[in-house]
């Protein structure tokens, strides 16, 4: 490797002489007095054996928007890929406020100096308690499945049991996350699914409870877009058994569904990444949990909890972290699972997300997704050979489509769909052997009539 | 015309600035708008659709709809841009600041060519499963990205999936227990050892992952305890889990020590090099005995910190334990780059799909602008910044830098205001909010603060001689203050947007609001 002496833009003191002069206001001779402590066998020799840089800013944007440019977007594919990560309309005001260098740029200030990432959290945290009926919700942390996984431990720590009932239908990837996460000491029992209504089977959750678990967990709406509408005699069975019921939820879903708490959630979880954030490959994902105000579960939450409070000032707002001796920040190990950084900016733009929308734009959103996932299932289940209908539930959102009538596997059909400018839904063949030849489609508030009826005739040319 | 420059200095010495930071009095959301007002129209549903389907909400249960509307504001549009507008510059991010203050979290610029890129629709408007052939971009990155870490770290195999520094300790600490579970020694091996100068997460995320912890403390002169670690050494160990150097900013010049006395007892060892940024070029996971390590791309890596996210914790492993890593790896056949779900001993998932892509992106983009000598000339001015701006706060009435007298530190000091307190009365916190009214920051510690009324500075490659000495200035102003005026300290701040809060409701059940709806509800408003 070579490379010329450079002066780097972004590192001020890499002017020699400015360089000398701080080296002999510490008298040193060189940076090399600074790693004495550093044995001669740990040494790294040389210079690394790294690419070649950039080092103009125009070389490092040609080179970097040339491998970018090597994707193909779905503004340019018609796209119907859901799975836990959702092509939403993302607000031109979300992007202008989360690329705000304030925001952007801080990271873990005072609430003095940091009053309106403080604020801005907090009103974050109070519009999903709005959507969700809940008086506590947390800062977010990573993504949904890591507030699945938390929203499990707490249960388990709050009753003091070491076992919790999962419904069935949950991605295949969730399950590994929470399996791994709550190992070794928590036991996990799956909750087999009624298979006409793609519901949770309700005589094995009864089963199940008897011998005592700390949490029953679903989804509403499921992994497969299916509601599970019967929410309320779940949390009665968990709640006679003692159990906490936990929901995790599509919050895009609430201005038309009931939140969870008016069927008898005790925590509901979920990922905000529909509200504002756009896909990024699946980066947008930020996770939520929330409750009611009972001191024996806010003190089981690991995440930060941003409060209200008055400051010496008559009528100023001030903030700061609730219970902050929760947290292993303050307690290391014997603080609650563990806290750092995780996805606060996604929680101000869904904050932004919830603002723009309000309440009528909520119920606009859910109920137009409502439709369409209708018009769609409609529209597809009377291909010949396709099926729509294998769960008799309502969906929102996202459904299986089979194909095992046409005898065509869906990885061939979403290849061929892809030749025509379409991504298909995701083949679950592997993810769910039982569904045979199955995608799972997904429809938005971004998908058109026309949109629709693209994918429907697409699939009839490529069928027939 | 009057010489306004020359009214800016006193002595030759540049003023202290006259900071006010931006107060609007903001008025929290929901107390803004009016019934009725919108901040964006969704799309409409077509006619067509909606007179076949009828009723979108047919067959949905009455227990499943909602009943009452969310208690959301209603705003228009630029309404809501100028409340977060305002709430924007209530808050002092590090492209505002000489924000070296944040010790340990690597405040770097954040170059914002790398955001522009991050922007792109080619990044932002990807699907996780659109098939591989149209994500070849992306794919390339993660696979370049990866080759990178392994040559700065030395180890074999990166995860790009955590998401973030904390979530890296825990998946090292998974792979260690799937590495004794695949040997039938998990239960035996239940203790994991580390340091009170490593983060806090080392020992919850050890916990968590099923461990019992043991924590070791400094020796007389700072460096971890090689006698304590051998005490605490046995069959039970399952591994070691250190920074280094240490948040005090010590190199642990042992360190190859500790890894060879944890490997002939059976354990592994993981290097959280949450901040390499000291060390880059310099020092290496590999050399230095370790099995694992991570790398945050929100510290060394200058992405940008979000407020506290998103962001990645780059996980590393030698070659005998990639197949426990989360799935999928990114790997390359010579002719496409594709996501490699062949791990049959994999821990599983970590984070849906493949991690914090457009954080990976802007990580690629900071190396790519700096090749070895560049990453090489970051640490290098990183310690130098240090060094110097040690001497000056050190020169400070009331400061100390307890541990390793009259050595140098690597990127980072955890400076001890002790002396000041039992001078004054004030307090390392106290101190840190007065500094604040100069438009500055600083973190103290994370708990238990084993260096009393501590302090924590990191100043980082990015700031200029004149900003150090901008910096220190500032802090000489306030620990002088604090002699002169402590009640002046005591009231801070007075320049910064709002003053001394009330801490008693967040420790108070009857009294913290989270939200606002709780607020309401424990003051007796109307909701």
């Amino acid at each position: 490797m070579t490379q010329k002496k450079t002066v780097h833009p972004y590192i001020p003191n890499s002017a020699p002489e400015v360089k000398a002069q701080m080296l002999r206001d510490v008298d040193a001779s060189s940076t090399e007095a600074f790693y004495a402590d550093v044995p001669a066998a740990l040494r790294f020799q040389g210079l690394m054996d790294l690419p070649e840089p950039f080092l103009s800013e125009y070389a490092l944007r040609r080179h970097v928007e040339g491998l970018l440019r090597k994707n193909t977007t779905t503004q340019q594919v018609l796209n119907f890929l859901g799975a836990g990560c959702y092509q939403h309309h993302v607000p031109a005001i979300c992007d202008e406020v989360n690329q705000r260098g304030e925001f952007l740029t801080a990271y873990a200030g005072e609430p003095y100096d940091d009053h309106g990432r403080f604020q801005s959290l907090f009103e974050y945290c109070s519009m999903m308690g709005e959507l969700l009926e809940m008086d506590v919700v947390n800062v977010p942390n990573y993504d949904g499945f890591q507030a699945a996984a938390t929203a499990l431990r707490m249960a388990c720590r709050i009753t003091g049991r070491r076992r919790v009932l999962l419904a069935a239908v949950l991605s295949r990837d969730k399950l590994s996350r929470v399996r791994d996460y709550l190992k070794p000491e928590i036991e996990i029992e799956i909750v087999e699914h009624d298979p006409k209504t793609g519901g949770m089977d309700l005589k094995q959750l009864e089963i199940l409870l008897k011998t005592g678990s700390a949490a029953v967990y679903f989804e509403n709406p499921s992994y497969l877009g299916c509601l599970e509408t019967h929410g309320t005699e779940i949390t009665d069975l968990a709640h006679k058994h003692a159990a906490l019921a936990i929901v995790s939820v599509d919050p895009i879903s609430l201005g038309v569904l009931a939140p969870p708490v008016r069927y008898g959630a005790d925590i509901v979880c979920g990922d905000i990444q529909p509200l504002g954030m756009h896909m990024q490959f699946g980066g947008g994902q930020a996770g939520f949990i929330a409750s009611q105000d009972d001191e024996k579960i806010v003190m089981q939450y690991p995440s930060r909890l941003f409060g209200i409070s008055p400051t010496r000032v008559p009528g100023e707002y001030g903030f700061g972290d609730v219970a902050y001796d929760r947290t292993s920040f303050a307690k290391r190990e014997e603080g609650k699972e563990w806290v750092g950084t995780a996805a606060a900016l996604w929680g101000i733009t869904a904050g932004v997300y919830l603002a723009l929308m309000g309440p009528q734009g909520m119920k606009e959103i859910g109920e137009g997704i409502l439709y369409r996932t209708r018009y769609a299932m409609q529209e597809i289940g009377k291909i010949k050979g396709v099926c729509t209908d294998g769960f008799s539930a309502p969906h929102f959102k996202e459904f299986v489509v089979n194909f095992d009538g046409t005898g065509r596997k869906v990885s061939e059909l979403n290849a061929a769909l892809l030749r025509k400018g379409i991504f298909g839904g995701k083949d679950l063949s592997r993810e769910f052997p039982w569904l045979g030849e199955s995608a799972l489609v997904c429809v938005t508030e971004v998908h058109t009539q026309e949109d629709i009826d693209r994918l429907v005739s697409t699939l009839k040319e490529v069928l027939s | 015309m009057k010489n306004i420059t020359a009214e800016r200095f006193t002595n030759g010495k540049p003023n202290l600035r006259r900071f006010h930071q931006a107060r609007w009095d903001e008025p929290i959301i929901f107390e803004l708008g009016q019934p009725g007002q919108r901040g964006i129209l969704v799309p409409e549903v077509e006619e067509g659709i909606k007179s076949q389907v009828g009723d979108a909400l047919a067959g949905i249960p009455d227990g499943l709809r909602r009943t009452d509307p969310p208690k959301l504001p209603e705003m228009a549009q630029p309404a809501v841009l100028r409340h977060y507008d305002h709430l924007s510059q209530e808050n002092l991010g590090a492209d505002f600041n000489i924000d070296v203050g944040q010790g340990t979290c690597t405040m770097k610029y954040s170059p914002k060519v790398n955001d522009q890129l991050a922007r792109m629709p080619e990044m932002t408007e990807l699907h996780p499963l659109q098939d591989e052939s149209t994500v070849q971009g992306i794919l390339e990155i993660m696979y370049r990205f990866e080759q990178i870490l392994k040559e700065i770290s030395g180890l074999e195999r990166f995860t790009l999936q955590p998401g973030a520094g904390s979530a890296a300790i825990y998946t090292n600490a998974s792979i260690i227990r799937a590495y004794h579970e695949g040997r039938g020694e998990a239960k035996q091996r239940d203790e994991m050892i580390t340091t009170i100068f490593s983060h806090p997460s080392g020992a919850a995320c050890a916990k968590v992952a099923g461990y019992k912890v043991i924590t070791l403390y400094p020796d007389p002169e700072g460096y971890p305890d090689l006698e304590a670690l051998k005490a605490a050494v046995s069959e039970r160990t399952a591994g070691l889990l250190i920074t280094n150097p240490e948040d005090t900013g010590i190199f642990n010049p042992r360190i190859a020590e500790f890894t060879r006395i944890i490997h002939a007892a059976g354990g592994l060892c993981s290097y959280d090099q949450a901040n390499a940024n000291g060390i880059l070029g310099i020092t290496r996971a590999r050399e230095a005995g370790f099995d694992l390590c991570h790398f945050n791309l929100h510290k060394t890596f200058s992405t940008p910190h979000g407020c506290g996210g998103p962001a990645v914790g780059a996980t590393g492993v030698t070659q005998d334990l990639a197949r426990f890593l989360p799935v999928p790896t990114v790997d390359f056949d010579g002719q496409k780059y594709f996501l490699n779900y062949d791990l049959p001993d994999s821990i599983g998932k970590i984070r849906p799909f493949y991690g914090v892509a457009p954080v990976v992106l802007k990580a690629y983009a900071w190396v790519m602008a700096l090749g070895a000598a560049g990453l090489r000339e970051v640490a290098e001015v990183a310690v130098l910044n240090n060094n110097y701006l040690m001497k000056k706060v050190l020169a400070i009435r009331g400061a100390s830098a307890p541990y390793a007298a009259g050595k140098r530190r690597v990127e980072q000091v955890r400076y001890s205001w002790q002396k000041l307190y039992e001078e004054t009365g004030i307090h390392s916190e106290e101190l840190g909010i007065r500094a604040a009214d100069f438009g500055v920051h600083y973190w103290t510690s994370h708990h238990p603060y084993v260096v009393p009324e501590p302090c924590t500075l990191e100043p980082t490659e990015s700031y200029s001689m004149e900003e150090l000495d901008e910096y220190a200035a500032i802090l000489e102003h306030v620990a002088g203050e604090a002699y002169s005026d402590p009640d002046l300290v005591r009231s801070a701040p007075h320049n910064c947007t709002v003053h001394t809060i009330d801490h008693h409701p967040f420790d108070d059940p009857q009294q913290w609001a989270i939200t606002w709806r709780a607020y309401l509800r424990k003051t007796g408003q109307e909701h």
